[in-house]
């Protein structure tokens, strides 16, 4: 049950000059669910896409072990090859490429060789379905003209159809309805077992209602300031996060 | 990383850099005489105007100035290019006639496999001459023709005389001056009244030669409520010299008449491909061009469509792909004279490594062309920024009751969008790739099934080992 997924020692990174995160520790051992709360600017969006390597950000101390190897020298698909995923908080659209030959390639890649292809049809009608997304979608250009919420629920039928071991959901539930949250959270719930992890970023609290988080970090101004079990989110709602501010200036 | 990306000089073409040995029957001096000019007609026996319509081109060619406008074509000398390189065979009606090594090139290029599966007729050149032609049977009984252009000048002189290079006049600029002088090859088709040619009929041009020039002329007839699809693929293996290729397309698209002219040319980087096409399109006749340029050091096309009766229509679907070294520089032109035609035009250019991709095009709508309507989108990607991209365009426009929508997109390729691919372990280069063929998609729907697969084929060839 205790098996190390994911360990952040003392990350320190830096964007155009400015340093975003300023020494962040995390553990995530397998079969947990974590949540990252924090205001807006915080570094939470910055920490998810350092863990997958964007080039944009430079580690400048510190480091990400996954399953005992260090992310650092590791390119972004690499990363993903290991497991992780990450579900943006804005997909790109990319057009002239349909959702099942994306999703093919990718699977692909991860498997090293080519999918069979009448199981993964089956596979992903099955998803879409889950998500109560019409077939129609595989056909369509990954992500051009869909909403906000076809949007977040393509990147859950990314994650079903991939399996990752470390999945970090970036403000997924942002922009959703009420019903939406609720097939979301359905789709993460299902995918979550005791070989896995999620990491949850999020404003809001709706989507953590069923999802049962093992611990809730607050994470400002670059430093994880608080870690608790789920009765943090309680007190953030009740407080906000302007005490936390406070445990920083004078930490 | 900087080192590796400079060592790569030139892209491995696979099938397409096949050289043969150089072997002809016969091969002209090097350079523009009238001696070569007269050598020329008369070893293919033609007729007194045709030689005579020779030497008046090439009087015209000396007469007329480099186009400056473009790409600068300084590196081209005449004195050292080859105008006609007989291949050492006869036309073959049969394939397996057709001598082992061109064949093999040929069936490595795919022809005439293609033929076997989906074309109802292929004709195949090698250097200056067709080296086979072959069309259905069903097709001869219901009167169409589709033969080279040495035999249509033999066997169907007077509707070659009554067409030839007359939409496509030796004055227009220098290289059809020169294209007057020394065309050899090519194809003539002729689609007889209300016959339609429901599978596409191919033509493919090798030039294998090296110094050489290719000239072939293109000439097809569709005639009234007649209907034809027609493909056209070029190539040449890469040497250190200069080759130079100037052909010509003519396009007679009748009244109600229908004609497709889909093209892949993909050239070596020695090549300067100074090709001109066009096309005049009777009332409420169409012309569709699909046109892919791959390849070459230097491109200028411009397929051009003169809308002549009321109610005709175009639409032009191009993709051009400019790699290190290469300036392509192509577009299309439409001429609205008559009212109610529409043009619609539709480009994609793609450069990276410090290619130039340009778009130069223009519509010309005539004082008479009222209730015409022209919609033009060019987008260009740009996948480093070393490489350059340009867009041309040309409205002039002479009569007020006109819709004439325009809309021009350059951007380079997005890091966001490469990290997003990445993040689901695709490397970079097939993001890349991924990205590119997603953006060509729109043109790729348009070309036939083999012919989409190849221009995946190039892309990918073109982007493998562009990561810096």
């Amino acid at each position: 049950m205790n098996e190390k997924l994911l360990e952040i020692n003392n990350l320190h990174v830096n964007t155009e000059d400015k340093e975003i995160l300023k020494g962040v520790n995390l553990t995530v051992n397998k079969g947990e669910v974590h949540v990252i709360m924090g205001s807006n600017g915080a570094g939470k969006s910055t920490l998810a896409q350092v863990i997958l390597g964007h080039p944009k950000y430079q580690v400048t101390e510190g480091d990400m072990i996954f399953q005992g190897e260090s992310l650092k020298e590791l390119k972004t698909d690499e990363r993903a090859r290991k497991g992780i995923f990450l579900s943006f908080q804005t997909p790109e659209e990319v057009p002239g490429v349909t959702v099942e030959g994306f999703l093919r390639s990718a699977r692909s890649a991860a498997l090293g060789r080519p999918v069979m292809l009448h199981s993964f049809r089956k596979e992903l009608k099955e998803k879409l379905e889950l998500l109560d997304i019409s077939d129609e979608y595989a056909s369509r250009y990954l992500n051009v003209g869909f909403s906000g919420g076809e949007k977040k629920k393509n990147e859950i039928i990314q994650m079903m159809m991939l399996n990752p071991k470390l999945a970090i959901l970036d403000e997924t539930d942002s922009g959703l309805d009420v019903d939406a949250v609720k097939i979301v959270s359905e789709g993460v719930k299902q995918f979550k077992n005791e070989e896995n992890a999620v990491i949850i970023i999020t404003h809001n609290s709706k989507i953590l209602q069923s999802l049962e988080p093992d611990y809730v970090h607050i994470l400002l101004d670059g430093q994880i300031v608080r870690t608790s079990d789920a009765s943090l989110i309680e007190e953030v709602n009740q407080k906000g996060f302007a005490e936390y501010k406070e445990a920083v200036i004078h930490a | 990383m900087e080192n590796i990306k400079d060592t790569i000089k030139e892209l491995e073409r696979g099938v397409y850099d096949i050289i043969n040995e150089d072997r002809y029957r016969y091969k002209s001096q090097k350079g523009l005489t009238k001696e070569i000019i007269l050598d020329i007609s008369h070893k293919k026996n033609e007729p007194e105007w045709m030689t005579n319509f020779r030497l008046k081109s090439l009087e015209t060619y000396q007469n007329i100035e480099m186009p400056t406008w473009g790409p600068s074509l300084e590196e081209l000398d005449m004195d050292n290019i080859v105008t006609y390189v007989q291949p050492d065979t006869k036309l073959n009606g049969n394939w397996e006639e057709v001598p082992e090594e061109i064949k093999d090139t040929f069936d490595k290029l795919g022809i005439p496999k293609a033929e076997r599966e989906s074309l109802a007729g292929v004709g195949a050149q090698y250097d200056s001459e067709v080296v086979y032609h072959s069309i259905r049977e069903d097709l001869v009984k219901q009167g169409v023709i589709y033969t080279d252009m040495e035999s249509a000048l033999r066997d169907y002189e007077d509707i070659i005389k009554e067409y030839f290079m007359t939409l496509v006049p030796p004055n227009d600029h220098k290289f059809v001056a020169l294209h007057g002088a020394v065309w050899s090859g090519g194809s003539f088709v002729y689609v007889p009244e209300g016959v339609e040619v429901e599978i596409p009929l191919q033509s493919y041009f090798r030039l294998n030669s090296p110094g050489a020039g290719q000239f072939e002329h293109t000439l097809i007839i569709v005639d009234k409520n007649a209907k034809l699809h027609f493909i056209e693929g070029c190539s040449a293996p890469k040497y250190n010299v200069t080759n130079l290729h100037a052909g010509c397309v003519e396009l007679f698209v009748k009244e109600g008449a229908y004609l497709r002219y889909s093209t892949i040319e993909n050239w070596s980087r020695n090549m300067l491909n100074l090709n001109t096409k066009r096309a005049v399109v009777e009332k409420k006749g169409t012309i569709e061009w699909v046109s892919g340029s791959f390849g070459s050091k230097i491109s200028m096309l411009y397929p051009m469509s003169i809308l002549k009766g009321e109610g005709a229509r175009s639409e032009f679907t191009g993709i051009t792909f400019a790699g290190k070294g290469q300036i392509l520089d192509t577009g299309t032109k439409v001429v609205h004279a008559a009212p109610y035609t529409y043009s619609t035009i539709n480009t994609k250019s793609i450069s990276k490594s410090g290619g130039e991709a340009i778009y130069r095009g223009s519509v010309r709508v005539a004082k008479n062309a009222h209730h015409s309507k022209s919609t033009i989108s060019c987008e260009s990607l740009m996948l480093d920024d070393l490489s350059r991209a340009d867009t041309i365009p040309v409205l002039d426009i002479m009569n007020d009751e006109v819709e004439i929508g325009h809309e021009a997109k350059i951007g380079k390729i997005s890091d966001d969008t490469i990290f997003y691919l990445m993040t689901r372990g695709i490397s970079e280069e097939e993001a890349k790739a991924m990205i590119v063929r997603g953006f060509a998609e729109p043109i790729a729907k348009e070309l036939p099934l083999e012919y989409a697969v190849e221009m995946n084929n190039l892309i990918k060839l073109e982007l493998e080992g562009s990561i810096g």
